[in-house]
């Protein structure tokens, strides 16, 4: 059976088993998706959007979607990210292990549920909901029954962050997940995030994720992003952040690596005053594939968003850039800006960058821009000069580059995994 | 310590350096001198090992190794320095930070251990003062903003921190004003000892009042034409270089 035919048969056990568990809403909202997917199937490179990324081949494979291994913590503990501290939760082939995780800040600040929990306002308001809609965010719809629902609750700053960890485990078959979760952070609450993905063993991972992030009026929230995965784990994301008034949101997508990786990052500014900044930073090597689509949408007056997305491509690895700012008729005294820069470390990396602004309003100040060059030689050669490997005067160049990244990071055991990861990529291990 | 015999070397398919012979042995200071456009500066590149000149002869000899089959870094690892006439701006890396590791490979390619964080940090403060070098300089990134009198200090200071065999000072004079230069000349002075040697490569005398040369050699045209002691240093500071040129163009003895 192809995955498509999975799949399809797939939502009729999950929709069976969600009888009576979710509102009207959704289950209407998962029809309609899975109906969708079935007409439009996965997409192709004919599709604009999927224009330099492959997914179909990653997709041609047996597939195991519901399997649930008991995994210790032994068989993880590899995996986590060294030094991070935090309310850790561990999901399994998608689903949440109680085992594995562990909460230490009070319940008073962080309440965790099940997605068919969320809060019904929030679900009838947001649920299957996304700028980007393509075959993926409907078939993660569709099927989406592990999720988490993750509320900071009103005025409560959290200090410990929210650390997930999806972990599949690949050593016996083909495994294809699908987490959904909603991070709702009230009204002057306060939250970091991370998410972080893994495949053990040497068959495929396929992650198909939908995380959806709803800061109310005044709140503020940092959300990473790390992709340190196996060779043969693709991964396809979307994450859409809905923000109101006052709100300022920070968003970093790091990766290191993985076979074919797409990471949807949508920003919809939807009251004055909002603030939200992307960073991005990817360092690709082999064959390893990196596409990163992200949307700032000015739907309100005086907001404001910054981009910075840096790459850096060794051996035959592609990226693929592709940012579009909105400014709609409404959002005047917008100030948007966006840049993509890119390294290829050999003559065999492609990158592909396309940065693009739609304005509809005429009192805004928008910047965008794009660049792809190489290390200089002279700097090179200056640091060898002293003694210092190639290899590791390439990583020290390369840190440099992306150190503005980096500084935004405001995670310090995030900070030194990454340093620690830019090196291991370029082969130094110190 | 350095053997260069009849050294050829190209850059985008012209011939820049003839035909040189040179050798220099522990303790001695050599200063290289010539007009501009000898090739004086790609005599030093070619000794650091930069790629883009092409080596079509000779040999270099430096402590018993062939110098030409190594890479920059290995170089720097044996005991060649060389203090760049144009050192880069890095912006991103600090001096501190390239400096640590660049010690370190050079220790371990010694023999000896990695200094730890702060037995470093008490070597830099050691050296730096050395140059006279603010420590707060080597915290920013790597000559980025810095002037030029900064730049050549910071190039002396990382001299003093490698503790070369064999420095290589490339027009370390150019842009410096007189109180700059005895600084850094100082710095080059106090570094002298009996077991490293160093090559002053300078268009003018007045670094030489500092630095004092055991020999003088003139490059012109891709070659050694004449080479002598100190005195032949202040004679082409009086005369000039004409009275080289002409003498190489008419093929006599100078």
């Amino acid at each position: 059976m192809d995955l498509k035919e999975l799949l399809l048969e797939n939502y009729k056990t999950v929709e069976q088993e969600l009888e009576g568990k979710n509102g009207s809403v959704v289950k209407e909202r998962r029809k309609e998706a899975i109906a969708t997917f079935e007409k439009i199937g996965f997409p192709t490179l004919k599709n604009e959007e999927w224009k330099y990324t492959n997914i179909s081949a990653a997709l041609k494979k047996e597939f195991s979607i519901e399997t649930i291994p008991a995994l210790t913590k032994a068989d993880i503990e590899q995996y986590l990210i060294k030094n991070l501290k935090g309310n850790i939760l561990v999901f399994v082939n998608g689903q949440l292990s109680q085992e594995l995780s562990k909460i230490i800040s009070p319940e008073s600040g962080l309440i965790i549920k099940p997605l068919a929990e969320t809060d019904a306002d929030v679900l009838e308001k947001y649920f299957g909901k996304s700028s980007t809609n393509d075959a993926f965010t409907y078939l993660n719809t569709a099927l989406s029954h592990q999720g988490t629902f993750i509320k900071i609750p009103k005025g409560k700053s959290l200090e410990e962050p929210v650390v997930l960890y999806f972990i599949s485990d690949a050593r016996k078959e083909n495994i294809f997940i699908q987490p959904h979760n909603i991070f709702l952070i009230e009204e002057n609450a306060e939250a970091k995030f991370v998410e972080s993905y893994h495949t053990i063993g040497k068959e495929s991972g396929f992650s198909n994720v939908i995380t959806q992030i709803i800061l109310r009026k005044d709140a503020r929230a940092e959300y990473y992003k790390i992709q340190n995965d196996s060779v043969t784990a693709s991964h396809v994301g979307t994450t859409q952040v809905y923000q109101e008034g006052k709100s300022n949101f920070s968003s970093t997508t790091v990766s290191l690596n993985g076979n074919i990786i797409r990471n949807n990052l949508n920003i919809v500014l939807n009251a004055e005053h909002s603030e939200a900044t992307m960073y991005g930073l990817y360092l690709l090597k082999g064959t390893q594939h990196v596409d990163n689509h992200t949307i700032a949408d000015h739907a309100k007056p005086n907001c404001f968003s910054n981009e910075l997305y840096k790459g850096i491509l060794n051996d035959k690895s592609t990226g693929v850039f592709n940012g579009k700012i909105f400014v709609k008729q409404d959002a005047q005294k917008t100030n948007a800006f966006q840049s993509n820069k890119n390294i290829l470390l050999s003559k065999d990396a492609t990158m592909n960058t396309k940065p693009q602004l739609e304005i509809f309003a005429d009192d805004v100040k928008c910047s965008h821009g794009a660049t792809i060059g190489q290390l200089d030689e002279e700097p090179l050669f200056y640091l060898r000069s002293r003694g210092i490997s190639e290899e590791k005067a390439k990583a020290l160049l390369v840190i440099a580059f992306a150190q503005d990244i980096i500084d935004h990071i405001k995670i310090e055991a995030l900070k030194e995994f990454l340093i620690r990861g830019i090196n291991q990529s370029l082969g130094n291990n110190f | 310590m350095l053997k260069i015999k009849n050294l050829r070397a190209n850059i985008d398919g012209k011939e820049i350096l003839k035909g040189i012979n040179l050798e220099v042995k522990p303790g001695e200071v050599h200063a290289i001198m010539g007009p501009n456009g000898s090739g004086k500066s790609t005599l030093a590149s070619v000794l650091a090992g930069r790629d883009e000149y092409e080596v079509t002869g000779g040999t270099v000899e430096f402590a018993g190794k062939d110098l030409l089959e190594m890479a920059p870094e290995e170089r720097a690892r044996e005991g060649i320095f060389l203090a760049f006439q144009y050192p880069v701006e890095i912006p991103g890396v600090s001096t501190t930070n390239f400096l640590k590791t660049a010690v370190n490979e050079i220790r371990q390619h010694r023999g000896l251990e990695p200094l730890d964080a702060v037995a470093f940090l008490n070597l830099m403060k050691e050296k730096s003062k050395l140059v006279e070098i603010d420590q707060s300089l080597l915290k920013r990134s790597l000559n980025e903003g810095f002037s030029g009198g900064e730049k050549k200090r910071n190039e002396i200071f990382q001299m003093a921190m490698l503790e070369p065999k064999l420095s290589i000072l490339d027009e370390t004079d150019s842009g410096l004003d007189i109180d700059a230069l005895r600084i850094v000349a100082n710095g080059v002075t106090k570094l002298k000892s009996r077991e490293n040697a160093t090559i002053v490569v300078t268009h003018y005398q007045r670094l030489l009042n500092y630095i004092v040369p055991d020999f003088v050699h003139v490059l012109y045209n891709g070659k050694i034409v004449k080479s002598g002691g100190k005195e032949l240093a202040l004679e082409l500071e009086e005369k000039g270089y004409d009275w080289i040129k002409s003498a190489v163009k008419e093929g006599s003895e100078i």
